[in-house]
């Protein structure tokens, strides 16, 4: 019999390791064999625990299945993004400022002015980042326009310029990278043979030997046979053609309807917003105050659900189903960006437009004006005869320029803060609290809690999914306005990966039916792109188009953000470089470029 | 084989000695056996002891427990494995995995937690991707034909410790 075989193939074994050195070197390689073989599973061990949150994910995934991952991965990804963009402005921008740049108070721009300075400390003054925060490190209006600071020279304007480009710029290199990675790994294809007797007989880890990593195995194996049951059903499923097209018609023409009625609303609130603003905002409460977001929040909330029951008429695959789903709430909250943009704008142009006095003539105006005033300090000396000693004057009281770039960091800081503090409530209210109330109250109630309304809820992937890339988009807008940006998100992204795996594991159950995620994310890799390219557009405008604010931040003085390039290479660079540089650096040629890395 | 002798002893001291050579016969018993923590969170421990076993009834020898502890581990050869893994796949010992042998292997693997139409779509599906032969069984060949071609098999094997 074969373990008689097996017995005297070991005998053997043992009988040649005690005679002869030959043997003897012969087991020594064995026993190197057996170590290294060890040393490298250990090793493959020790790179599965080094990954962050490699443990969750797995337990997520063997309980709720690979598509529920697939959003955890995802955020995983973004947050070693972000923490890259984070230690790019947070290194050679904010750091070098703090460490070596003029400090608080030593300049006008760097100084809160006299006006706001008793509310400066105030809790609700730094939560909305007005007072201290505005002035400090953390937005563009703090920096100073010196081309040099510090002992060590460090050219403080083109690094932010740099810091701003290249961020951009390997964020699209890495999100285009992984889409290669990730359609190479696709060429395996989901069809395999005898993929049940596989998970049938293979599917058992004999290593296990701790019952709470059983425990996972057990899901994992259970979710592993429904998403392959799911496939078979459907492959197996016979359509009638004609309705099925006929009501597939009817959803997406209902879905149009959705998505034109929101945008009218949006364009209708937008108007009476700026009408309101016209009028000056402090005669009107809360609700008028904030309308734009609120409305804006709440279409976000309530139309992905009606695209959910809409899609039930549909009858797809539900990975289909969910495809056409993130692209329906995609359209949504596009259009819900493009008029936070075009309100942006607008408030940008209204400002400019009230304050158009300060364009170039005019700023030489409030420079005569603001000389004017320090010499009426001298009481009474002509201003054209400045050769009095200068008094010392407190950069508090000093006259300022409007600053738009702070003005605009700011917007994108409260929205990213407002984003998450609604992200936050929303699962301690819409999950938690709904999983507490249907645990407790199911006893005392007419109808069955559990199977009926509300139940426990699912996890929603796709507006999950959808908020991350949207608010990464935020991020990437912003930044070049708000260096403390990637700070903030790199935090949000922290504790919201613990957040939700708490959240998933504790208040919501697995769906009915559970699908496996297509191997490869670049579905959602390829919103992101498009995304990335919508939210560049605007800071590449402003850095070619606009006049930096000639009162604030790095650039200022400048007619045009770009020129520290070319004042970089006319002072540092040898003569010919500057020439072939001047050539390249026309700016319908560098829109065209970028446009065409896309 | 001494550490595997030591593990052996450990488990029923008074009644395993500690020298060999008289060849003696013993045999411990299948509860002993599946306790051990490498068996124990093992959904298939009663079939593998069960097809270690001379006597069909789980109790092993040391030349049976031996025996076990090498083909699980990573030397044996991948023809040996799959000839033991078929053997504890069939719970009815006929030589062929039949319909009702896969249900239970389905139950165990997924501890009764899929409906009946799940468990029958799965196991047709089975029956269906690796029965060459159509008997409505799978034989030795079978089965072989479908492990040899699966990547993970190799992968889950038992480690001496």
């Amino acid at each position: 019999s074969f373990s008689r075989e097996a017995q005297i193939f070991v005998d053997k074994f043992e009988g040649a390791l005690g005679k002869g050195k030959g043997k003897q070197f012969y087991a020594y390689k064995v026993m190197m064999t057996k170590k290294w073989m060890k040393f490298q599973r250990d090793f493959e061990n020790f790179k599965t625990a080094c990954i962050p949150w490699e443990m969750k994910i797995k337990e997520i995934e063997s309980h709720f299945g690979s598509s529920v991952a697939s959003y955890f991965i995802f955020l995983r990804w973004m947050y070693g993004v972000n923490m890259i963009h984070f230690g790019l402005t947070f290194g050679l921008v904010m750091l070098p400022e703090a460490l070596m740049g003029k400090p608080y108070g030593s300049l006008p721009r760097k100084t809160v002015p006299r006006a706001e300075e008793a509310t400066a400390m105030n809790f609700a003054t730094l939560w909305d980042f007005s007072g201290l925060a505005q002035y400090s490190v953390l937005f563009y209006g703090y920096y100073d326009n010196q081309r040099t600071i510090g002992w060590l020279k460090f050219r403080m304007p083109l690094s932010y310029f740099l810091v701003g480009a290249g961020s951009i710029g390997y964020s699209f290199m890495i999100v285009i990278r992984t889409m290669a990675k990730n359609a190479n790994d696709d060429g395996g294809g989901d069809d395999t043979s005898f993929n049940f007797s596989w998970k049938m007989f293979t599917s058992w880890d004999y290593l296990i030997g701790n019952p709470e990593t059983a425990d996972n195995k057990f899901a994992s194996i259970t979710t592993s046979f429904k998403e392959a049951i799911v496939e078979e059903q459907e492959s197996r499923k016979e359509e009638n053609i004609h309705l099925t097209r006929f009501l597939r018609v009817l959803a997406n023409f209902l879905a149009l309807c959705t998505l034109a009625g929101s945008g009218y609303l949006i364009f209708f609130v937008v108007r009476r917003s700026q009408q309101f603003a016209l009028e000056g905002l402090e005669n009107y409460g809360w609700w008028e105050r904030n309308e734009v977001n609120t409305v804006m929040s709440l279409l976000g909330m309530f139309c992905p659900t009606l695209f959910d029951v809409i899609s039930s008429l549909e009858n797809y695959h539900p990975r289909i189903a969910l495809r056409w789903q993130l692209g329906r709430i995609f359209a949504l909250f596009l259009g819900n960006l493009y008029t936070f943009i075009i309100a942006l704008m607008d408030e940008i142009n209204l400002k400019v437009r009230h304050l158009r006095p300060f364009t170039l003539e005019e700023e030489k105006i409030v420079k005569y004006n603001m000389t004017i005033w320090e010499a009426s300090l001298y009481n009474g000396t002509s201003p054209e005869n400045s050769t009095a000693p200068p008094i010392l004057v407190d950069p508090a009281d000093v006259p300022r320029g409007p600053c738009w770039e702070t003005m605009v960091g700011q917007e994108f800081v409260r929205l990213t803060v407002s984003d998450m503090m609604t992200t936050y409530i929303t699962i301690l209210i819409g999950d938690f609290l709904r999983a507490v109330f249907v645990r407790f109250f199911n006893y005392c109630w007419c109808w069955d809690l559990e199977y009926g309304f509300p139940s426990y809820s699912e996890f929603d992937i796709s507006g999950n999914v959808l908020g991350l890339i949207f608010n990464q988009g935020m991020i990437w807008m912003g930044s070049f306005y708000a260096p403390c940006l990637p700070a903030i998100n790199v935090f949000r992204l922290h504790t919201s990966m613990y957040l939700q795996c708490w959240a998933v594991m504790c208040c919501n159950v697995p769906q009915e039916r559970v699908f496996k995620a297509s191997r490869s994310n670049n579905f959602y890799m390829a919103m992101l792109l498009f995304i990335l390219f919508l939210s560049t557009l605007p800071v590449v405008y402003t850095i070619v188009s606009i006049p930096p604010s000639f009162d604030c931040g790095p650039f200022s003085g400048k007619t045009r953000m770009f020129e520290v390039i070319g004042e970089t290479l006319e002072l540092d660079f040898p003569s010919w470089f500057g020439k072939v540089f001047g050539y390249a650096s026309n700016p319908g040629l560098i829109l065209s470029f970028v446009l065409l890395m896309v | 084989v001494y550490r595997l002798h030591g593990r052996y002893h450990e488990m029923a001291p008074n009644v395993v000695p500690m020298d060999y050579t008289k060849d003696p016969d013993v045999k411990l018993p299948m509860q002993l056996i599946i306790n051990m923590p490498e068996l124990k969170e093992n959904p298939f421990k009663e079939r593998i002891v069960e097809s270690f076993s001379d006597d069909g009834e789980g109790s092993l020898s040391f030349n049976d427990f031996v025996d076990m502890f090498s083909v699980l581990s990573e030397m044996a050869p991948r023809e040996l494995k799959a000839v033991y893994a078929f053997k504890i796949y069939d719970f009815n010992t006929d030589n062929f995995i039949c319909k009702e042998d896969l249900e239970k292997t389905l139950n165990k693997l997924t501890k009764e937690e899929l409906t009946e139409e799940e468990i029958t779509l799965v196991c047709e599906k089975v029956i269906e991707e690796a029965d060459m032969d159509g008997d409505g069984k799978l034989g030795f060949a079978d089965f072989e034909n479908m492990i040899s071609k699966a990547p993970d098999f190799l992968r889950y094997c038992f480690k001496e410790k």
